[in-house]
């Protein structure tokens, strides 16, 4: 899997004037992420001024503040509220750093220019006069704060100029225009086309597309697998991967393509807890970013593998079972609890069936009955056969 | 003497058994002995070898007579306090100074004892010790300086300070001993009376005084006595010194004021910290549980009681005619049995129900505790500590001997001043285990008595390091004292303190003893506990403001270059507010890490204990902290001379609110402490 760490994107530095334009179009709400930076600080200014603790209002990015939207199908981010205060022992760092964050974010705005998470890191990143503290001392420190503005302020990640690295690939009959370049996806050589941290319509944008549905896939080494076999070309379809679970970037660029496209999304992940969470957040969203679930979530995406019935179904050899360990089954039971899986019987079996079973597959489990059968045998029959998929 | 008896006569020294025994039984440990005896017969010389042929008992019995008790501790003097030079020295001042404290409270005085130590020449050392006490009958001086066990306390069961009648005439005889000179005593019974002046010698075989000198003399002084005894010393300063004996017996009797003249030069003042004696002690009887079998047959035979009833109720204390009774009729004997007739068995019998009988505690109006406030006094002016708290056990007995144990604790202040100073947080210390504080000091009383030698195997001693310290916030390894700038006292008062030696150094180790001082020990261990913890928080909250104060400059240039705000004024609201969010930390904060009391007390000192009192000696007192407190006895004259006052309206959980002791002196005399303590 790919690390969050993102370092920098130097094209997209180099190629800052052509942003600046293609950020114009958003300009009106670039003025309210601006100001709402600047009303966060004016309300810091006016807590201290009437005597009181000076706070940030953070909802809450946790299980217990999501909620499954059972008309929209996505994972809605609740009302619940976290106070963040300067004058709390526990918070007052961590109050500090929001604000040093905000501060780079409304430099960076006001500038125009976008910045990594990991550049946001060190623009914020100093040490404290008089001290030997540094304000931050790891990127994971910074990282959670970046997301915690975004709630804080209602904003998108783009919005405040920040950008995450590249992750996913894909490859297929498709042709995009990305920062004014034209790219034909089914002529992008070995790693396919990269899909960036931002994917927004002013960002990316389709031109032509020939592909009749999507095929998102857990890792880049299935990835491969489907590109080499030229699965895409014989299939007419797109190929993704998003390096584990999938990045915002690749999130976005699936559901648009989803929606502004009409292609239909099949999955394929590995049979264990983790893939069924990954298949969950494309289709609902993540419990971490659900305010982001209604641009990212795609609730017709199907799960067609691999299915903890596949073992019996495909005839596979007993090499390829992981057993569960038990925070594995400690992981599905939870994963079954959700409200959006909690009320799908055939998923309930699913995770019913990798419990008794006792192991896990990868999706490489099927390379080893030959090296062909996954992409020319296993997935055309999962996509043609609706009975096996998952909803 | 049997058969088997075969030692030959001139063998008097080996002690063989006259029990008849059965050679042939191999079994029996004694057979073996007797089997033994005919072989060392056997062999015609024994083993050791001697010029002159063997000692006859004839022989022997020439040279077998009384040794007088004089000569005994003569070449004993270790079992006296003797064993060297400074100890010498030390045991000296000590024996005069108990014995003019016992005089000066039995006669109702405040004590005034000067102690003056001069050195003659190199280990040669002259010590003078005057007191204002009532002065002793002329007649009388030769036997009490002059003569090993004579004194009054030793018939009697009487809390007091000296108990046997030996420790100053063995002073006076080591003098003798080792310099040549006599004990020198000058005594004055009152202002109208002419001093005695004598000098003595001790004849260590006849145990009698031998009065060298008898005049009249002239002196400045009303009334009391000075003993004056040359003698081989060293004088050192430190622990278990004369300065040390007197500080702490400066704190166990704040009553008493001391003045010494080291042979340094300068003069050390004690100031008097109370006006009021101790409470006077009551002679009891006694106790059934306290005595021993041949204590008792002894007493039977010497009762001036003609009835076995009469004798149960009057000698012993908690017998009552009805429990007599009851006694003898457990023995099966009447009451009226003439005492003549009792039999040592009788005798014996009786003695073992009375053990049995249940009987009530002895009373305890034979002892006189320090008392929490008294002692509170004792170690607020001499120990310059900035956290005081002590307790008084009710009374308890061991072996039917009455006896009541008071614990002090003072706590930081000065006292870490060496060292590191705090302990609650000691655990910050990592890694460096032995930079952390040194271990506790603990000071030992035996009735107000200091004891300065074999702290270990004092049963006190063990009870403190038995006791678990970490739970009252002290740090402390396994079997050892805990560390931490402590004071802990710890007094036994008893109408018979069970000393381990006659040098009167130890308490021995009885469990309810043990008990008590531990129960003590734990009552002030909880209030110095609540007083650790409240620096400690005061100490998180002062960390805590440095975090907040660290932040503020990173809040405000970030907020600045976000929004065009007045910088200033936004520092200084969150300077403001750090100040309100961390208020606890405010009175730490400004002193260094030290408790302050508060400006206006309410109920007492700012912690809430009993018999607590915390100083702050950082910060220059402001007039209205330390002196709301108005004694009534309104003069000033005799105002206590204390170098400290006490934290406003201390609370004593006995004695009654009028006891407060006027403070209106100490405020000036609090500034000027330490330059009255050490005068040049």
């Amino acid at each position: 899997m790919a690390t969050k760490r993102g370092h920098t994107a130097p094209a997209k530095k180099s190629g800052a004037s052509a942003k600046r334009s293609s950020f114009g179009k958003s300009r009106a709400k670039k003025n309210t992420t601006d100001q709402n930076i600047e009303a966060l600080a004016r309300a810091v200014v006016a807590m201290a001024e009437d005597e009181q603790d000076p706070a940030i209002a953070i909802p809450t990015r946790s299980l217990s503040n999501v909620a499954y939207n059972e008309k929209t199908r996505h994972v809605e981010m609740g009302g619940n509220k976290q106070s963040r205060n300067f004058f709390n022992y526990g918070q007052a760092k961590r109050f500090m750093q929001t604000m040093l964050v905000a501060s780079k974010c409304k430099e960076l705005i006001a500038i125009n220019k976008t910045a990594s998470i990991r550049q946001i890191y060190y623009m914020a990143k100093h040490t404290i006069k008089g001290t030997k503290e540094k304000t931050f001392d790891d990127q994971a420190e910074s990282d959670p704060i970046i997301e915690d503005l975004e709630v804080a302020i209602d904003s998108l990640r783009e919005e405040l100029h920040v950008f995450a690295s590249n992750r996913g690939n894909l490859a297929g009959p498709i042709t995009l225009v990305d920062m004014g370049n034209t790219l034909d996806c089914a002529a992008m050589g070995s790693a396919g086309y990269a899909v960036p941290s931002i994917c927004e319509p002013d960002m990316i944008k389709f031109k032509k597309c020939g592909a009749k549905f999507i095929l998102h896939v857990e890792k880049d080494t299935v990835w491969r697998r489907f590109h080499e076999d030229r699965f895409w070309e014989t299939h007419n379809c797109i190929v993704s991967h998003g390096g584990g679970q999938p990045a915002r970037g690749m999130r976005r660029l699936l559901r648009r393509m989803h929606e502004e496209l009409k292609l239909p999304v099949f999955v394929l992940l590995d049979n264990d807890p983790w893939g069924y969470y990954i298949y969950s957040v494309i289709k609902h969203g993540s419990i971490n970013l659900a305010y982001e679930s209604r641009r990212m979530a795609i609730p017709d995406a199907r799960f067609i593998g691999v299915s903890s019935f596949d073992y019996d179904r495909c005839d596979m050899s007993d090499d390829v079972k992981i057993e569960l360990d038990a925070s594995d089954i400690k992981r599905a039971k939870q994963i079954g609890n959700y409200p959006w899986f909690a009320k799908k019987k055939p998923w309930q079996k699913e995770i019913k069936k990798m419990l008794s079973n006792g192991f896990k597959m990868e999706v490489e489990a099927m390379i080893s009955k030959n090296l062909s059968y996954l992409t020319e045998e296993y997935v055309p029959m999962k996509i043609k056969d609706k009975k096996q998929w998952l909803d | 003497m049997t058969e088997t008896q075969v030692a030959p006569p001139d063998k008097t020294e080996t002690l063989t058994t006259s029990q008849p025994e059965l050679p042939g039984d191999p079994d029996s440990r004694e057979a073996s002995v007797a089997k033994a005896a005919p072989k060392t017969t056997g062999r015609k010389s024994p083993v050791r070898k001697k010029k002159t042929g063997n000692a006859t008992a004839e022989s022997m019995a020439k040279q077998q007579r009384e040794i007088s008790i004089s000569e005994f501790f003569a070449k004993n003097r270790h079992l006296l306090g003797f064993d060297n030079k400074r100890k010498a020295l030390l045991t000296t001042v000590k024996e005069a100074v108990d014995n003019s404290l016992d005089a000066c409270e039995e006669a109702g005085i405040l004590p005034e004892i000067h102690v003056r130590v001069t050195q003659v020449k190199d280990d040669r050392f002259r010590v003078t010790i005057r007191d204002n006490g009532p002065g002793i009958v002329k007649a009388q001086i030769p036997n009490i300086f002059g003569k090993l066990l004579y004194g009054s306390k030793f018939h009697r069961l009487k809390m007091s300070r000296g108990q046997q009648g030996i420790g100053i005439s063995a002073a006076g005889m080591y003098g003798l001993i080792t310099t040549g000179k006599p004990v020198h005593i000058i005594s004055r019974t009152s202002p109208r009376a002419q001093a005695h002046d004598y000098s003595l010698a001790i004849d260590t075989k006849k145990n009698k005084p031998d009065i060298i000198r008898d005049s009249a003399i002239e002196v400045d002084w009303d009334r009391g006595t000075q003993v004056t005894i040359e003698l081989q010393a060293a004088y050192n300063k430190g622990r278990q010194s004369v300065d040390e004996y007197l500080e702490l017996t400066a704190i166990a009797n704040p009553h008493a004021q001391f003045i010494f003249y080291p042979p340094t030069g300068e003069t050390i003042e004690c100031p008097r910290g109370t006006e009021e004696l101790p409470e006077e002690t009551n002679e009891i009887k006694p106790h059934p549980y306290g005595i021993e079998l041949g204590t008792f047959i002894k007493m039977v035979k010497e009762t001036s009681a003609k009835h076995l009833g009469k004798f149960l109720a009057t000698e012993f204390s908690r017998v009552s005619d009805a429990v007599a009774k009851k006694v003898c009729k457990a023995a099966s004997v009447t009451p009226q049995t003439y005492m003549g007739s009792v039999s040592p068995q009788v005798a014996e019998k009786i003695y073992s129900v009375l053990q049995e009988t249940k009987l009530k505690a002895p009373s305890t109006n034979c002892l006189a505790p320090i008392g929490a406030e008294t002692i509170l006094t004792g170690l607020l002016k001499e120990i310059k500590a900035e956290f005081y708290t002590a307790s008084t056990r009710p009374p308890s007995v061991y072996r039917g001997n009455p006896f009541q144990i008071e614990v002090g604790i003072a706590y930081g202040g000065e006292l870490g001043s060496d060292k590191h100073d705090d302990v609650g947080e000691d655990e910050n210390g990592k890694g460096k285990k032995d930079a952390g504080p040194g271990q506790v000091r603990v000071i030992r009383f035996a009735n107000r008595v200091p004891l300065l030698y074999q702290q270990s195997s004092c049963c006190t001693f063990k009870a403190v390091v038995e006791t678990a310290w970490n739970n009252y916030g002290l740090s402390q390894s396994k079997g050892a004292l805990p560390r931490g700038p402590v004071v802990i006292l710890i007094h036994m008062a008893s109408v018979w303190v069970p000393f381990i030696s006659e040098g009167k150094e130890a308490i021995a180790d009885y469990d309810e003893i043990r008990k008590e001082v531990r129960l003590a020990i734990s009552e002030c261990g909880r209030r110095l506990a609540t007083l650790l913890r409240r620096k400690k928080k005061k100490a998180d909250y002062g960390k805590r403001r440095d975090v907040f104060t660290r932040y503020i400059d990173e809040v405000v240039s970030a907020t600045r270059a976000i929004a065009t705000i007045n910088k200033e004024d936004f520092r200084r609201n969150l300077v403001a507010l750090s100040k309100v969010y961390t208020a606890q930390a405010d009175m730490e904060f400004d002193d260094h890490g030290k408790v302050i009391k508060k400006k206006k007390p309410t109920d007492g000192n700012d912690l809430g204990l009993q018999n607590t009192i915390v100083v702050n000696r950082n910060s220059p007192p402001t007039d209205t902290a330390a002196y709301d407190q108005v004694g009534d006895t309104g003069d000033e004259e005799t105002a206590p001379n204390i170098a400290d006052a006490p934290a406003p309206g201390m609370l004593f959980d006995t004695g009654e609110p009028k006891r407060k002791r006027p403070a209106s002196k100490a405020e000036k005399s609090k500034r000027s402490g330490k330059k009255a303590k050490k005068k040049r």
